[in-house]
């Protein structure tokens, strides 16, 4: 197997390359996940780049992304396969007075098999990135489902047999710990707690992703929301939030960050009524 | 101390300190350490975050034994710093002190600490060498990092950063308000880089082992409610929300999960013309959500405070989950504190109004028996066949009457009843506390952390 990233720089630096601003952690995560060979759990507040991280390790790598949406009621034949049993049914009829064995055998092969995105990051055999997004939103069961695959990469399929990964494919979970994920999980993987950046780095990610920012403005920008962020709030504001401040301030016009304008823009980063009035007296703000 | 060792020791030292290290975690991060450059010392530390630290309130712990065992620098080996490289350099062991807060305010003032310029982790060391050291018998040396921040106060340097920072600015509005939150951030991570600086000098002096069994506090939520310093309260804030909105998450997937209710009729029929009118798929009404109502009643005594404070905290933050949230507080006379929490309002504000308006006190010691039996004349339509009673408190009432019938019959009409108790198991009955007496009546479960907190209410979901 060729390896993705052959040194925590390297990794570091190819992630920048695709825009995707690593501190020294997720630089050390992203490249062990790599040699270890281990699945890595990204868990941290909505709106860290979690996702993103999964999406710009593909792209960095060439690798194909396949994703895996969790969600309540999530289960084995939408996660990992399916028999294709009207396909089976249609068989069956169309076989006329052919041996119950013969049929048998027939209708549990390949083609009547539907991969799900599990089974089909696991039997391909280009380099493939494996994002499993929003465990915590799936249900317990979905973790002893997963087992099998992030510790020994392979499925068993109980007409078909063990299907083995011919590559490994890259895993990335992630999770917005609305509940606590079981030990056994958590032991396979690697961890990475993504949190909000220093205002240093969301500054520099600022200045990254919002093309004609001023510099002093994505300084003030970021210092402020760190500020925000220490209050105690309902809702922190995220990168993403912090960006579409940004970019709403650029459509603006603004070039710095005053005490009206904050006022104004408020409810581009807090999203309770709350948190406003409370960010308001807090910070001395006029009220509006 | 072979790395093998090395490593073997730290991964004891994380067990002894509480973090749950399993022996394959242990091997993963033994892999990492061959894979990686290990002369990289943050690249080091993220790869053992990475293989053995799951859980984000064990961070803090990890990060210190981290810089016990694996120390930036040692002080034998220190290579001797050139000098005369520039002539405005600034001798740290010499200087006077007024140049060496000049000094610091600078490095403060550029996010030195934050951006890790090696001038500061310089200027740390110097400074624990020049102040830190109180000699202790004879040739024995303590490290103190009290006697650093004496004499170089970064604290009272703020009035002057700020004025450099805003520069004629308007000082009260938002400017400020950002500026003194970030050069207090910067002031902080000051102190912290002090205090880890000392730590590795006393473990140079007496052993990594023994100083690791003291330095590390125990996680967020395992911090006894009793014994909450103001500010571990704040951090605990931090987790209401979160917990909250996990318990929230649990709750409706419970809810979900629950069998399926009472038979479709329309549906039913409708499906069957399908199979010509004979029924073969019965459908099912989706279950009414069962949606409790609560009612708190809680000891709003000073002993107990930062519990029900905590306490009243998460019941708010769970209060979409309930159809109804009364609360009730008392030291010896009860009344109603619903009031100061109406949605959209600030709990913490709430908190302060309501220890200041409430009429829960006469003589300000707590009286169980007596808020009891207020409570039942007052308030006792509060309670009906759909209520969850939630009593919080420690069971200490000063040797007043208890009034156990009156709680026999509010437990009785209540759908569920039960009493947290913030006090460990082994205190209680000592002293004027009857928690066995009540426990009788009301299940009564210890509940002294977040996690045991976070265990009661999933188990009462």
């Amino acid at each position: 197997m060729t390896s993705w990233f052959t040194s925590p720089a390297d990794a570091g630096e190819r992630l920048a390359a695709v825009g995707y601003l690593a501190d020294d952690g997720i630089a050390t995560s992203v490249f062990l996940a790599a040699a270890l060979g281990k699945p890595l759990l990204a868990e941290g507040p909505a709106g860290v780049g979690k996702t993103q991280l999964a999406k710009v390790v593909a792209a960095a790598t060439g690798a194909e992304l396949i994703r895996l949406q969790c969600y309540e009621g999530l289960d084995e034949a939408r996660a990992l396969y399916e028999w294709n049993y009207k396909k089976q049914l249609l068989r069956i009829q169309a076989s006329g007075d052919q041996g119950w064995a013969e049929t048998h055998d027939d209708i549990f092969s390949e083609e009547f098999l539907l991969e799900r995105p599990l089974l089909k990051a696991i039997r391909r055999t280009a380099p493939t990135v494996l994002l499993i997004d929003e465990i915590d939103k799936a249900d317990v069961e979905v973790e002893g489902l997963l087992l099998e695959i992030l510790s020994d990469y392979q499925v068993t399929i109980p007409e078909l047999g063990t299907i083995v990964a011919t590559r490994k494919p890259y895993v990335v979970l992630t999770s917005n710990a609305t509940r606590e994920l079981s030990e056994a999980l958590k032991r396979r993987c690697l961890y990475l707690h993504l949190d909000y950046p220093s205002p240093e780095r969301e500054r520099d990610i600022v200045l990254a992703q919002v093309p004609g920012i001023e510099a002093s403005l994505a300084e003030q920008l970021a210092r402020t929301v760190a500020t925000l962020r220490a209050l105690e709030l309902k809702k922190s504001p995220s990168i993403a939030e912090t960006i579409d401040w940004a970019h709403t301030l650029l459509a603006l016009g603004r070039t710095e960050l005053d005490e009206s304008t904050t006022t104004g823009t408020l409810g581009v980063v807090l999203k309770h009524a709350s948190d406003q009035t409370r960010a308001i007296k807090e910070l001395g703000l006029p009220a509006r | 101390m072979s790395l093998v060792d090395r490593h073997v020791g730290f991964v004891d030292a994380l067990r002894r300190a509480g973090l749950p290290v399993s022996l394959a975690e242990g091997l993963d991060a033994a892999r990492a350490l061959a894979v990686i450059e290990l002369t990289e010392r943050e690249t080091l530390r993220e790869a053992y975050a990475a293989t053995m630290v799951k859980r984000p309130s064990y961070r803090p712990g990890f990060d210190t034994l981290f810089d016990l065992w694996f120390p930036p620098v040692t002080s034998a080996l220190r290579a001797p710093r050139e000098t005369g490289t520039d002539a405005d350099e600034l001798d740290l062991g010499q200087a006077d002190l007024a140049r060496l807060r000049d000094r610091l305010a600078e490095l403060l003032l550029g996010d030195a600490g934050a951006t890790g310029d090696p001038a500061f982790a310089e200027f740390v060391r110097a400074m624990v060498e020049r102040f830190g050291r109180q000699p202790a018998g004879a040739g024995r040396q303590n490290w103190f990092s009290y006697s650093v921040m004496r004499a170089l106060s970064p604290g009272t340097l703020m009035a002057r950063m700020l004025d450099e920072v805003l520069r004629g600015q308007e000082r009260g509005g938002l400017a400020e308000k950002v500026a003194r939150r970030r050069l207090t951030d910067n002031i902080t991570g000051f102190e912290d880089a002090v205090a880890s600086d000392v730590r590795r000098r006393i473990a140079e002096d007496s052993g990594v082992e023994k100083i690791a069994r003291s330095v590390v506090k125990p996680p967020v939520d395992q911090i006894d409610f009793l014994r909450v310093t103001k500010a571990d309260l704040a951090a605990l804030r931090r987790e209401v929300y979160p917990l909250a909105r996990r318990l929230a998450a649990r709750l409706t997937i419970k809810h979900r999960l629950g069998q399926r209710g009472r038979l479709d009729f329309r549906r039913t029929v409708r499906a069957s013309l399908s199979t010509g009118g004979v029924p073969m798929v019965t459908h099912m009404r989706p279950r009414r959500p069962h949606k409790p109502e609560l009612v708190v009643l809680c000891d709003a005594s000073d002993s107990v405070a930062t519990f029900s404070h905590f306490t009243l905290l998460l019941t708010y933050a769970l209060r979409e989950q309930f159809t109804k949230v009364r609360a009730f507080a008392f030291v010896d006379t009860v009344d109603e504190i619903t009031r100061f929490f109406a949605p959209g309002t600030d709990v913490v504000d709430a908190i302060t109004t309501m220890t200041r308006e409430a009429d829960i006190s006469r003589f300000g010691r707590s009286d169980y028996g007596h808020s009891f039996e207020g409570f039942a004349e007052k308030y006792g339509d509060a309670i009906g066949p759909r209520t969850s009673l939630l009593i919080l408190g420690d069971a200490r009432s000063n040797y007043q009457r208890p009034a156990l019938a009156t709680l026999r019959r509010l437990a009785g009409e209540a759908r569920h009843a039960y009493w947290l108790n913030p006090e460990p198991h082994a205190q209680w009955d000592t002293g004027d506390s009857i928690a066995t007496s009540y426990g009788t009546v009301v299940e009564m479960h210890e509940c002294r952390n977040v996690a045991q907190l976070a265990a009661f209410i999933e188990d009462l979901a």
